[in-house]
């Protein structure tokens, strides 16, 4: 598992308050992990700090699960 | 109170004396000052530097930890102390009861704490870093809402912001509602939680609070000759009001009935009262009126009582003058002697307080009233608590702008 697909489920677990155990890859936030639209705005939010980036608001409605997020962060700061 | 009859079926109480009702209301009974040297800031540059703030609040009782992230405390406190009541009344809502249902929880101020956390990420960080949870999170009604949500409660949900008088406009208000008929059930109080560092400022800056940093326990002292200001607190507090023939029918513990509601402005000043306590005697009266009781049927006063100069000797001439010759024989007591002022839960708290007067027939005291102030000339309960008849029991609460409010709650009858 990668460095960063472990910081990004561990941060996942914390804003949605789920355990890391049950932070799928494949996991969508809404369906899967129970958050809501502003519970998604504020993981992004916490992604940016973490990575220190800023992801413009037309990419961050496309992050909608774990591995989406993953990719994200992998392809604009690896 | 004109139309259904409305009585108090459950309490929920969080304040600077204890995280329950009982917990509290013991430590009132007993005399205990919940007034501390300010710890959760550093105070040192103000001119207060204490308060009367809840102690060792875990929110996670009553709500799961990632949505508590979400709230302001005040919410918080009101959330706690809204379940406590639902819990203490027994009252499940079915689908069929629940358009009957509704919520009045208010506060003074409201989220001050998180507008201060996001006024300096945006100073700091810039827009983009603002929570998405800081409006839903620090708005004064979110109480009431969540509340609703959690229990599902359709019917009126509200949040009447009327400074030190919220609380108690809040349950005013609501029992309206039920004697009208617009509900059938309210869940009513309000919620602070202002002792950040731009609320004690605040404060501070309007010459509204003590200053006696040497004694800080000793700082709310109504009428007495002594005092210098309010001691700001913060909690909540939180009633279910239920009409009665329902109440009845489903075997509710009923506390006490809710006999009457009055209120009135000053339209005087903004802060000040007037000498003469006309404001507050006019909501006393529409108070007493609504009930259809006698002055003598009042044998217990939860004062507003701040132990501000001008606002002590204005209640005592407005007791006086309401009471008439019934005023010599009743006890008036400052509970916030004990508690300080938590503004918009204040009236809520206290109200609460003057129902567990009237089911323990006792009067809690006002402490630390060592040498009372010309023009204060009534049993004010100095000290220790007095065991004494109580039929009914009146809480009066008077706010900045000259809003007043007072509440009349009677043995079930």
């Amino acid at each position: 598992m990668s460095n960063i697909e472990e910081r990004v489920k561990k941060i996942v677990a914390e804003q949605l308050g789920v355990k890391e155990d049950e932070v799928q890859t494949e996991a969508s936030f809404v369906e899967d992990l129970g958050a809501d639209s502003l519970d998604t705005v504020e993981l992004v939010m916490a992604l940016e700090e973490e990575f220190e980036t800023e992801i413009p608001d037309e990419e961050a409605e496309k992050i909608t699960t774990v591995k989406l997020a993953i990719d994200y962060i992998n392809e604009n700061l690896a | 109170m004109n139309g259904r009859r409305v009585v108090v079926t459950g309490l929920g109480m969080v304040s600077p004396l204890g995280l329950n009702v009982e917990d509290s209301w013991g430590n009132i009974l007993a005399g205990k000052s919940g007034v501390a040297p300010i710890d959760k800031f550093d105070a040192s540059a103000y001119s207060t530097r204490f308060s009367a703030s809840v102690k060792d609040f875990d929110p996670t009782p009553y709500m799961a930890a990632k949505d508590a992230r979400k709230m302001d405390v005040f919410v918080q406190f009101g959330m706690a102390a809204g379940i406590q009541a639902m819990e203490d009344a027994g009252f499940e809502i079915s689908d069929e009861m629940a358009p009957r249902v509704g919520c009045a929880i208010g506060s003074g101020i409201g989220g001050i704490g998180q507008i201060e956390k996001n006024t300096k990420i945006v100073e700091d960080s810039g827009p983009r870093r603002i929570s998405p949870f800081f409006v839903p999170g620090s708005i004064i009604n979110m109480i009431a809402g969540n509340l609703s949500v959690k229990y599902n409660m359709q019917g009126p949900n509200l949040a009447i912001v009327t400074a030190c008088t919220s609380g108690t406009h809040n349950i005013g208000l609501a029992a309206r509602l039920i004697a009208q008929g617009d509900a059938d059930a309210m869940l009513a109080g309000g919620a602070e939680m202002a002792t950040t560092p731009v609320g004690v400022g605040g404060f501070a800056a309007a010459r509204a609070l003590s200053t006696r940093n040497d004694d800080p326990e000793a700082a709310s002292r109504p009428w007495d000759k002594d005092r210098d200001g309010f001691v700001l607190g913060d909690g909540a507090g939180v009633m279910l009001l239920e009409e009665y023939e329902a109440a009845k029918t489903r075997g509710a513990e009923i506390y006490a009935e809710l006999t009457g509601f009055g209120m009135s402005g000053d339209a005087y000043h903004m802060t000040l009262p007037p000498e003469d306590g006309r404001g507050a005697a006019a909501a006393m009266a529409n108070a007493l009126r609504d009930s259809g009781l006698a002055a003598d049927q009042i044998n217990y006063v939860n004062a507003h009582g701040t132990s501000t100069p001008a606002g002590d000797v204005a209640e005592s001439k407005a007791v006086a003058s309401v009471l008439g010759a019934a005023a010599s024989d009743v006890a008036v007591s400052s509970t916030k002697s004990m508690i300080g002022h938590l503004l918009g839960a204040a009236g809520a708290v206290e109200a609460i307080f003057s129902v567990l007067a009237l089911r323990d027939q006792v009067a809690p005291p006002t402490i630390n009233l060592d040498n009372p102030d010309e023009g204060c000339d009534l049993n004010y309960v100095p000290h220790t608590a007095q065991e004494r008849r109580i039929h009914s029991a009146l809480s009066n609460s008077f706010g900045f702008g000259g809003t007043n409010g007072s509440l009349i709650f009677s043995q079930l009858g």
